[in-house]
């Protein structure tokens, strides 16, 4: 049996990131304020210090060249994690991001690999007002061949990077602001954690609730209060929005009947309506009751405290959900 | 330069040459789908900067790029099928005209967008430079270009951290249809090279040996790590920007005899002849020529189009 002790979400991450420099040196950090400032919540802690300045880069406020450059290196066989300061600046790379990274092994009829992990971090929840709040990752969904990576608590979080960096395909890993504290157990020993494969955080009988990233402990204690109340919820932990885990996701539908999806992006075409999709498409028939979305409305994230406390999926809306789902 | 250099990079500019112009007749059969972008006019930079490179030396190209390609050394014939859209295509078919991948002969890639390999080339040249290697990387890209953010923070990484990289501009004077006086706010775009810290050379691009020299200077500048160069090739294309445009809405017929008079060809052919080389001898060399093109015209009819299988084993990684 392994060993285990509790760390935190970011001390996760920071350990996956050092792990895979020390096991493969191919492995190179590029990014804003990564280096001797070790990123702006201390992720890289550490890793400057003990890998140096060729393998842990500081680069100028130049986001789309941070991509482009990580691509171009990962031609030649590097593996780079790149960070992206704040998810809000994905905007400003797009042309890498999506219009050069996840095609460039297809353009090249299979010849070309683009092995490159884009980290980043949405601060949703932590009143810093719209233009650094946005959590969109549905936006990224519809290009293929980009893996989408929400991991909710450190053991995923570790893992799920760790099997990102040894890919062979490119990633968005993004890290919710709000869960760098929070603490789990985690192994000592190295593990990975597969893309696509969904978690059942706890097991239920009534009500799903699939989510993913930030609102996943929310979604968890709204359950548990619910558990005290005699309902029985399951919740659903998606992990990676792409690959999406459709039969973990319908097979978790059709054993309660009822679903409902909590998430933290906008509702509109977010990562919540593909999933609704999917649910109508392939299991509609199991449905008891129309299926709830929990989500921020469509609009920016507010600055001020009590706007963004009611703009957030929270607690409160999730049980009001579950109730109306089972009335 | 040598007789024989010089004659080299001729055959090659000829067959440049002739491998658009029959892209251009087999668009008009129908039997080239999509678009292309023709390099005709421009041949001088391909040959010039790809002959003062190595096999090993990496070059990215871009939409008006089958001529980079062919001059670093990737056949023809597998240019023709993949616009073709035939299996036999150096990207399977999978591509089209504006992708092409052929690692033997340091063809990393073909980008579709306007400035999108520049910081791409940065990588690459960061990967050389951690590797400790001698290679360089050319990055080919039009005016237009230079006026992305693309380009400034391409650039301006690659100067920084002193990456062997050569950022290759090959100014024909328009982007699609507006003109550089109208889209350059620099007096040449050279000397953007200035915000950058790094040498920005203006060359006469219709001169092959102009071209191989600036570009020599600047590959030797790459290798012994003192960083990237930037190189304004001037040039001109004879052709509108894609195979559908005349080029004639915003040009004039006399803009076009004029730049003609400039023709990269007849300059090398006029030079060659100076040296002492016989008339025979360049009409064999167009034989030659014109039997390669037919060779990869024969190729590309004859290859299949690749199936969806195959199009979904090219996603196996």
């Amino acid at each position: 049996m392994a060993e285990k002790r509790e760390i935190t979400y970011l001390q996760a991450i920071n350990e996956a990131l050092r792990e895979e420099m020390q096991r493969d040196e191919n492995v190179i950090l590029m990014g804003e304020d990564i280096g001797i400032y070790e990123n702006i919540f201390k992720v890289t802690r550490g890793l400057y210090k003990e890998f140096g300045p060729e393998r842990v880069r500081d680069t100028p406020i130049s986001e789309n060249a941070i991509i482009g450059a990580a691509l171009g290196a990962s031609l030649l066989g590097f593996r780079p994690v790149v960070e992206i300061m704040h998810m809000d600046f994905l905007n400003e790379c797009g042309d890498q991001l999506i219009n050069h990274l996840p095609k460039i092994h297809f353009m090249s009829g299979g010849k070309l690999k683009t092995p490159v992990t884009v980290r980043t971090q949405y601060s949703l929840g932590r009143y810093i007002g719209a233009q650094h709040s946005q959590f969109f990752p549905a936006f990224f969904m519809n290009v293929p061949r980009l893996n989408i990576i929400v991991p909710s608590t450190p053991y995923d979080a570790k893992g799920l990077l760790k099997t990102a960096i040894r890919g062979n395909t490119p990633s968005l890993y993004l890290e919710g602001a709000v869960l760098y504290s929070t603490k789990g157990s985690v192994p000592t020993d190295d593990y990975t954690v597969p893309l696509g494969k969904s978690k059942i955080i706890l097991d239920g009988e009534q009500v799903t609730i699939v989510t993913f990233g930030m609102t996943v402990p929310t979604a968890v204690s709204a359950a548990e209060k619910l558990r005290d109340e005699g309902i029985s919820v399951m919740v659903l932990d998606a992990r990676t929005l792409s690959p999406l885990d459709k039969e973990g996701i319908l097979k978790a539908v059709k054993k309660t009947g009822r679903l409902v999806i909590v998430e933290a992006d906008c509702k509109t075409a977010g990562a919540g309506a593909e999933i609704s999709a999917l649910v109508a498409e392939e299991a509609i028939d199991y449905l008891d009751a129309p299926i709830i979305r929990v989500a921020s409305p469509d609009v920016p994230a507010p600055f001020t405290p009590p706007l963004l406390d009611q703009y957030l999926s929270n607690e409160e809306k999730i049980i009001k959900a579950i109730k109306q789902v089972i009335r | 330069m040598e007789t024989k250099e010089l004659l080299t990079m001729h055959t090659k500019m000829l067959e440049l040459r002739r491998f658009e112009e029959k892209v251009e007749e087999l668009y008009a059969q129908g039997l080239i789908p999509g678009v292309a972008h023709p390099y005709i006019g421009q041949e001088a930079v391909a040959v010039g900067v790809c002959s003062a490179l190595r096999n090993d030396d990496y070059i990215l190209s871009n939409h008006r790029g089958h001529g980079h390609n062919i001059a670093k050394g990737v056949p023809s014939k597998f240019i023709m099928a993949e616009l073709f859209g035939k299996e036999g295509g150096v990207c399977k078919g999978i591509g089209g005209s504006m992708h092409s991948t052929q690692l033997e002969v340091g063809v990393l890639f073909t980008t579709a967008i306007v400035g999108g390999n520049i910081p791409i080339a940065t990588g690459i040249g960061l990967a050389i430079k951690l590797r400790n290697e001698d290679r360089v990387v050319v990055s080919f890209f039009g005016d237009g270009a230079t006026n992305t953010g693309a380009f400034h923070e391409g650039i301006n990484l690659a100067a920084l951290w002193k990456l062997p990289a050569i950022f290759v501009c090959e100014n024909n004077l328009y982007g699609m249809s507006v003109p550089v006086s109208k889209s350059v706010s620099a007096k040449n775009i050279a000397d953007r090279g200035v915000a950058y810290n790094i040498p920005g050379e203006i060359v006469d691009g219709n001169d092959v040996e102009a071209v191989y020299n600036s570009t020599l200077k600047a590959v030797e500048r790459a290798r012994r790590g003192e960083g990237p160069s930037l190189l304004e090739c001037v040039t001109y294309r004879y052709k509108g920007h894609g195979i559908y445009d005349t080029g004639l809405s915003y040009r004039t017929r006399e803009e076009i005899e004029t730049w003609k008079k400039k023709d990269p060809l007849k300059r090398s052919e006029n030079k060659l002849r100076r040296k002492g080389v016989k008339k025979e001898q360049l009409m064999d060399i167009e034989k030659d020529v014109d039997s390669i093109i037919e060779e990869a015209v024969a190729f590309s009819k004859s290859s299949n189009y690749p199936s969806w299988d195959q199009m979904l084993a090219a996603f196996k990684v």
